[in-house]
Formats: C-alpha cells, structure tokens, sequence
C-alpha cells in the first residue's frame, strides 16, 4: 500500500485515481503515523513552496518523510513534492526544503514562456540504464509540465531524466530510494502510467 | 521541445455529449467519460469539457460528469461553461479538473480572473474569448455570441492576461462552423502579442488547417469538435500528419 500525502496542498485524488487504474492500492492520509506502515510514499504538491514547506513541518510530516527515506522506504515527490526533496528553493524568497537530494530549485529565465506548460520530452541519463524505474520508458517520451521553478540538482549522477525547454533542465531526479518527477505522471497518459506501475514494482 | 495539442472539445448537457455545431444542428448524444477516454487513447492531448446545460439546478450532474472523468481520464483537461465565481472554479477543481475557463462572467465580472489565478494560479485559469469583425474590427462577443459588447479584441486580451489569465482560447465567430480554416492572420497577432499559451478555436474542417494555424498562426494548440466527434478526422491520423509535417507533435 502507498501513502499518499495530505498536507492541504490541492487534489491528491488525481494521484490516486491513476494508481487505482494500474492496479495500485493508495490511500490518501493527513497522519504523519501513517507513513510507517505503507511500503512505499508519495509526496504529491502544487502550490507555493514556502507554504507547503511551513505545512509539512506543521504536521511533522518533514521529519517523518525524512525518518522513512532514510530507512529506504521507496519515496515518489511529485512537481512541487519534487523539489520539496532538495535542499533549498528561491521562489518568492529563499526557503529550506526536506534535504533528502543536494541541490536548489531555481525559476526559469530567458525568452521562454512561464509556466512552462504543456507536453515535453524526457531525455535519459545512461546511468539508469539498468533501473527499472525506467522500465519500457522510451527515450523521446512525452510528459505532461505545469511549473515555473526547476530543480538544480547538485550531484550529476542524481539526474534521472532532462528536458528542453529553452535550456536543458533536470526533469527528473533519482538518489538510492528516493524519486523526483517535475512533470505530472498521473496526467501523462500511457508514459506516466508507465512510470507509476515502475514505481509500484519498486515499492511492492 | 514544447508539443503543440490538439484539444477536443465536448459539450455536456444533462451529462451527455451533445454532437452538433454550437447551439444549431443537435444531432446525437454520447458518454462524456467514454468519449473522452477514447480521445485519450487515440492520442488527444487535452480534452474540453463545456457545461451548456441551461439550468443551474442540474450543475450537480455535470459535476459528476468531471468527476468520473477525472477518475478514468489521465490527461489535463479544461471546464468551462457556467463558471460565475472563485467558487464554481474550486468546486470543478475540486472535482478533478485541471484548468477552468472563463468567458462571459470575465466580461462581467473581470476581478475573478484576477482571484482566481491568485487563488489558484494562473496556470489553471484560462481566459475564453468569442470574437468577432465588425466595420474592421475585431469584437468581444458574450452570451454564445449574441451580444456585442463593445470591447475591443486587443484591449480585452491585454486586459485578461495583466488580470492573470494563464492561456487565452480565441473563438473566432466569423470561421466557427464553417470548416474552411481557421482565421491563421489572427492568430498569429494574437501569439506574438502574449506571452500565455494561445488556443485557436472555430474553423477546423481538414488537416490541412491543423498544421497552418500551428505553423503559420503560431497557436500553441488547436481546439476542435464535430470534426472528432462525426469521425471526419481522426486524432490519431491527423497527429501523424502534424509529425510529418515537421510539427513537434506527441503521439499516443
């Protein structure tokens, strides 16, 4: 069973709706305790990151993500529950993160449009040639982006996927037993379907 | 790179799909939930989902209708159709929706954009205009276009991007139905005047208008309905052709 976090940051049912179709057991859950007992975490968010950062610590949810990643729970952040994971965000002001992945998220900037929104490619990092995280994903797939703040990830050999946009950018992120999509798996058809049910193997 | 999307765009009343071209011609009804899967499936990259029931007592189906979408549909999609106030867009946000639009009631009411993008961002409040020429100009039209309201296009869209708005659809009245293309001249003022995703909308009848308004207009995307929904174009076949065409397209 997967955990799904509620720390009041918009619709988690998403989330859990495209589970439900692969065939995945969630369970959406605003008790911190509750992430013990699940085998693997999904940390979902949109919204501001100062505020969901001052939520997660409100509900002690902060140190209990932190307590199960560090045990090797299988751990998914999602858009802004991705880099939620890093150590530090600029938007709107400087704000500390959960820590668990070396790096900061930065905004866009340059003559593209922001939001970044809309479908994108994914270009693969070799080093995860062999990680079934990447199981029948294609180089050149398409996902679903809505975010106007990137992730820098300190460490290269954390970097699971890039993607163009004006630049290229770190649109995914993987270190051990924690994972990291800036686009929306759950709204990226058959490609995010895909990446859930890799997920999923990874958890059960 | 950034895919150009094709939209389909369903109109719910009394929770089916009604086929027909705007409030004319109402010739069939169909599943929203099954309709709009099988768009998914054959490679839509969006969907439309626009409430034309006429009274508000039955807004609870149409309600239903977006949830059950939300739960076996996994694309972005749009509502629109009746959205009066921040609460209507939290209730089919809530319900599953990814982006609201607004048309008339931004005309009437232009702050809510500006709530609604601070509410709940920009990027999931989509600014609907009908637009239409008269003497030389281009018009702002409400209530399903039957009502001139004196704005000018130009004024209306910088207005509704300063307010927020996160993505302009422009319906162009004067092509809408007529299946001879898109207005391509228009929508390339229109993309190159915003820095927001801009959706043409009215005129598709062949493939060949997909690929000009996304090239020559410069729309990031193209919204269309009873050429999907009377089997006319295929989505699959026509995302093909887009790919061909060198258009950066996803395919399903």
């Amino acid at each position: 069973m997967i955990a799904i976090i509620d720390y009041g940051a918009g619709n988690l049912k998403n989330v859990q709706h495209a589970l439900k179709t692969i065939g995945i057991s969630s369970r959406i859950t605003d008790q911190p305790s509750d992430l013990e007992k699940a085998d693997g975490v999904i940390l979902p968010g949109v919204g501001a990151y100062g505020e969901a950062m001052k939520r997660l610590s409100e509900t002690g949810f902060d140190l209990e993500i932190i307590r199960q990643a560090e045990k090797r729970k299988p751990l998914l952040g999602i858009c802004l529950g991705m880099q939620l994971l890093f150590e530090k965000s600029y938007e709107y002001g400087e704000h500390e993160g959960l820590g668990l992945i070396p790096g900061e998220i930065v905004p866009f900037e340059g003559a593209v449009k922001v939001p970044h929104m809309g479908w994108n490619q994914i270009e693969l990092n070799k080093r995860f040639d062999d990680d079934s995280i990447i199981n029948r994903i294609d180089e050149g797939d398409y996902v679903y982006f809505v975010h106007s703040f990137y992730a820098k990830p300190t460490n290269d050999q954390d970097i699971l996927f890039t993607t163009n946009y004006g630049e290229k950018f770190t649109s995914a992120v993987k270190r051990n037993n924690v994972i990291g999509m800036q686009f929306h798996p759950e709204k990226s058809a058959k490609t995010g379907m895909q990446l859930l049910r890799n997920f999923g193997g990874i958890v059960s | 790179m950034l895919a150009k999307r094709i939209i389909p765009c369903l109109d719910v009343r009394d929770g089916r799909v009604v086929k027909g071209t705007k409030f004319k011609n109402i010739k069939d009804v169909d599943d929203p939930v099954a309709l709009g899967k099988k768009y998914s499936e054959l490679g839509a990259d969006e969907l439309v989902f626009y409430d034309i029931t006429a009274s508000h007592e039955k807004r609870n189906i149409f309600l239903d209708v977006v949830e059950k979408v939300g739960e076996e549909v996994h694309i972005p999609f749009t509502v629109g159709g009746g959205i009066r106030s921040v609460e209507d867009f939290r209730s089919v946000l809530n319900a599953g929706a990814d982006k609201v639009s607004v048309n008339s009631a931004a005309v009437s009411d232009p702050q809510l954009i500006n709530e609604a993008a601070e509410r709940f961002g920009s990027q999931c409040a989509v600014l609907s205009i009908d637009v239409k020429k008269e003497d030389g100009d281009w018009f702002v039209f409400v209530k399903g276009g039957r009502e001139n309201t004196g704005m000018k296009l130009w004024d209306w869209i910088d207005e509704g991007v300063a307010r927020g708005a996160g993505e302009i659809v422009l319906n162009v009245m004067d092509t809408d139905g007529v299946k001879e293309g898109y207005d391509v001249n228009l929508m390339s003022q229109v993309a190159e005047r915003v820095r927001v995703p801009v959706v043409a909308s009215g005129g598709a009848g062949k493939k060949e208008h997909f690929s000009k308004v996304l090239k020559e207009g410069k729309a990031d995307a193209a919204l269309a309905a009873s050429v999907f929904h009377f089997g006319e174009i295929e989505i699959n076949e026509l995302k093909t052709y887009l790919k061909k065409e060198k258009l950066p397209i996803r395919l399903g």
